[in-house]
């Protein structure tokens, strides 16, 4: 065998267990479940095919449509508001001394490694209409908050406040975008008079957008997919179950309750395989834009 | 990553099913009788000297063999993820309204042959709580606890807004709702104090009742949701609420309540009265011995007292290892003298801690009669001991909801329908309207496998 065989049998050896990991836990799965979705199926009992079925009741489900709407209104909010929270953070920390840079970059980070089902119960303590602590502090300025908790308009509007809880992990990727960036373009751009806001939009986001461009695909698609806080907080229990509001109603969970509260693994199959497309699709179209807004230093 | 705990349950699921087809699964049903076992359960633990109490009586009537206790309450995922893997557990302990929804799919066992085998004698169960076990004519749980709900009134805030507790009553809808206002108070423009708190979506099927209605047929295969009598139980609770502030600040409020601890809702006066099941006179009595309380019926509009009860049974999965041995330990576990012994190690633990013992309320008549004539004593709590005698004498009018194929779906048809009334997206009867036909075909396509 030859040194550049053996070399190449040795790759494999080390990347099979991630191999085999993929195949039995993920593209297995990832296949069995598209076979599933053409059938009636609950575990229980036999399995029936049922051919397109499972697709067109979906299509005709107005459950699927306001777990959708939900879900989407919530994106459309959290992505944004949390790369420019992030962001503002970043640049904060990237202008702190060396010592308290650290400290920060821990405190932002220490919420990130919260378990969700905590952060699901925090919602509920801080965002309480009557007795939370967002309309105390709502209060000291005069301002009579909403019931954020139970009226259905200002429920998803306060998860996505909530949501910026969890930023940790964006910052650090743009804190490490931004000391890339080279100090002898702000130099240059400050010897050519450009104002701060100027050097911001012409030399720090075009640097910083390969990062930017990551963790927008990221974050909308694990937000395509929220689930643990706001089951937490909404569904969790029997009583909370009892009190949903289909205003807290994301993809996910719909998706969660009709495979494990009413056994249509079948049906939920299905509803995963769209969410999986519209992903996809979301993805494409990001991908695509990107192209004439990311800029990378080799091109 | 829910996603791929589906696809990981689902593909676990496949490769069962496929070893199934080769007769790897579900052939190794018979039993030895007399070899020793660990038998295996789900949804039950021994948290408290009345579980801790039963479970030890249950494991000495199998000796040696023995059975070891689980954690958590039932969860359909893990249930579902045990069957799918072809390793369900031996027993398996849920609400009594799901077993018709496992029976249907086959997957507990009717226990007809273990009811004869061990002569368990049904008599000894009360006949709501068989009822809830009972599919198609076939038991398929051994009940446990006989869930009462009975109206619990803060004698505080009556007094403070010169109302009777002893007058109060559910069954004149228009009094109900004049002291609801009554009781209801503001403090700096927010809610301080729920007047009445009518409990829906969850207590609907006792509001219906109440008016002369029921959710579904007695054989439960034909939803009655859009029955005028219930579409009028829902218009009337959910103006209940809207009189007290409407359901955003009502529920924000009712959510902040200290509910099992000392700083409780009738401990610090912030609700007027609500029915309630009975297992929160033991809270009360722990947390909040001194509370001024007055408990009374539920009654409905003719004035009868109405008690909507609900609770937990045994079962034992269809694939179950051992399901004899499951049999008599489920026996032990509901018969007479588990529940007795349960009894005296409560009101043991409650001496010790200065707290009153208000019972048990079991699905076993017989174990009651003795556990409410000589284990219970009197608390040297008025409140209490009326609140206990109350219940006793409530229990007798006992309903429940008939088990159902689609359980479930049934419950989040109407519950979800009442949470949109409430939210203020649809009325009442339209709400009601959807939720009858998802209900129904749930129904129809749950019996259709049957």
């Amino acid at each position: 065998m030859t040194v550049r065989r053996r070399e190449t049998w040795a790759a494999y050896g080390f990347l099979s267990p991630w191999i085999v990991g993929f195949l039995v836990f993920l593209a297995g799965p990832m296949v069995a479940s598209l076979v599933l979705s053409f059938t009636d199926y609950d575990v229980l009992t036999s399995t029936a095919f049922v051919g397109g079925e499972n697709y067109r009741m979906l299509l005709a489900d107005p459950k699927v449509r306001t777990s959708l709407a939900n879900t989407m209104f919530y994106t459309v909010l959290h992505v944004p508001l949390t790369m420019a929270v992030a962001l503002g953070l970043a640049m904060l920390l990237a202008r702190a001394g060396r010592r308290s840079a650290g400290f920060f970059r821990t405190i932002f980070y220490l919420p990130t490694i919260t378990p969700k089902v905590a952060v699901g119960v925090l919602f509920l303590l801080l965002f309480n209409g009557q007795i939370g602590l967002i309309n105390e502090m709502l209060g000291w300025v005069g301002i009579n908050g909403p019931d954020w908790t139970s009226d259905g308009p200002w429920i998803k509007p306060g998860l996505v406040l909530m949501s910026a809880w969890s930023l940790g992990s964006t910052v650090i990727i743009y804190l490490a975008a931004l000391q890339n960036v080279p100090r002898d373009l702000y130099e240059a751009a400050e010897m050519d008079g450009a104002s701060p806001w100027a050097r911001f939009r012409a030399v720090t986001v075009p640097m910083i957008s390969g990062a930017l461009f990551f963790t927008l695909i990221i974050n909308t698609i694990s937000s395509l997919q929220t689930f643990d806080e706001v089951y937490t907080a909404f569904f969790g229990s029997a009583n909370q179950q009892t009190y949903g509001n289909d205003a807290a109603l994301f993809y996910v969970i719909y998706l969660f309750q009709q495979a494990f509260q009413f056994l249509h693994m079948g049906y939920a199959s299905a509803l995963a395989w769209l969410l999986f497309l519209i992903i996809v699709l979301i993805t494409l179209v990001q991908v695509r834009l990107s192209r004439r807004f990311v800029y990378y230093e080799s091109e | 990553m829910f996603i791929r705990s589906i696809r990981a349950a689902v593909s676990a699921a496949l490769v069962v099913a496929m070893a199934a087809g080769c007769g790897g699964v579900g052939s190794s049903g018979k039993e030895s009788g007399n070899a020793t076992v660990t038998l295996t359960m789900m949804g039950f633990g021994t948290g408290d000297e009345v579980a801790k109490t039963r479970f030890d009586a249950a494991n000495a009537a199998i000796a040696p063999s023995s059975a070891k206790a689980s954690e958590g309450s039932f969860s359909a995922q893990q249930f579902l993820s045990a069957v799918a893997s072809g390793s369900p557990p031996d027993l398996v302990y849920m609400e009594r309204r799901l077993l018709g929804t496992y029976a249907v799919k086959k997957a507990i066992l009717p226990l007809t042959d273990c009811v004869e085998r061990e002569k368990i004698d049904l008599g000894q169960f009360r006949p709501a709580a068989v009822t809830e076990a009972t599919l198609g004519g076939t038991l398929y749980g051994l009940p446990e606890f006989y869930n009462n709900r009975v109206l619990m009134i803060n004698d505080t805030a009556f007094a403070e807004t010169g109302l009777d507790p002893a007058a109060f009553s559910t069954a004149d809808w228009p009094a109900l709702t004049a002291a609801a206002r009554k009781l209801t108070a503001m403090r700096g423009g927010k809610l301080s104090r729920i007047g009445f708190d009518p409990k829906i979506p969850e207590f609907l099927p006792m509001w219906a009742r109440a008016n002369g209605g029921s959710l579904v047929s007695a054989d439960g295969r034909t939803a009655q949701l859009t029955d005028p009598k219930v579409v009028e139980a829902l218009t009337f609770t959910v103006a209940l609420i809207n009189a007290q502030g409407g359901w955003a600040t009502f529920k924000s409020f009712r959510d902040s309540f200290d509910f099992f601890g000392a700083k409780n809702q009738f401990a610090t006066n912030q609700l007027g009265a609500f029915p309630m099941e009975d297992f929160y006179l033991s809270v009360l009595g722990e947390s909040s011995p001194d509370v001024k309380l007055t408990v009374a019926p539920f009654r409905g509009v003719d004035g009868q007292p109405v008690d909507w009860i609900t609770g937990n049974a045994w079962a034992i999965p269809a694939k179950s290892a051992h399901p004899a041995q499951a049999c008599k330990w489920i026996k032990t576990m509901t018969d007479t003298a588990s529940w007795i012994a349960a009894a005296k190690a409560r009101a043991a633990a409650r001496q010790a801690e200065g707290a009153p013992f208000t019972g048990l309320f079991t699905g076993n008549i017989r174990a009651d009669e003795v556990i409410f004539r000589d284990v219970v004593k009197p608390t040297g709590h008025a409140g209490f001991d009326a609140a206990v005698q109350t219940v006793r004498q409530t229990q007798e009018a006992g309903f429940s909801e008939p088990a159902l194929a689609a359980g479930e779906e049934f419950k989040a048809a109407w519950q979800d329908a009442v949470n949109r009334v409430l939210a203020g997206e649809q009325q009442p009867a339209e709400a009601l309207a959807q939720a009858q036909q998802q209900a129904q075909a749930a129904l129809d396509k749950a019996n259709s496998g049957s």
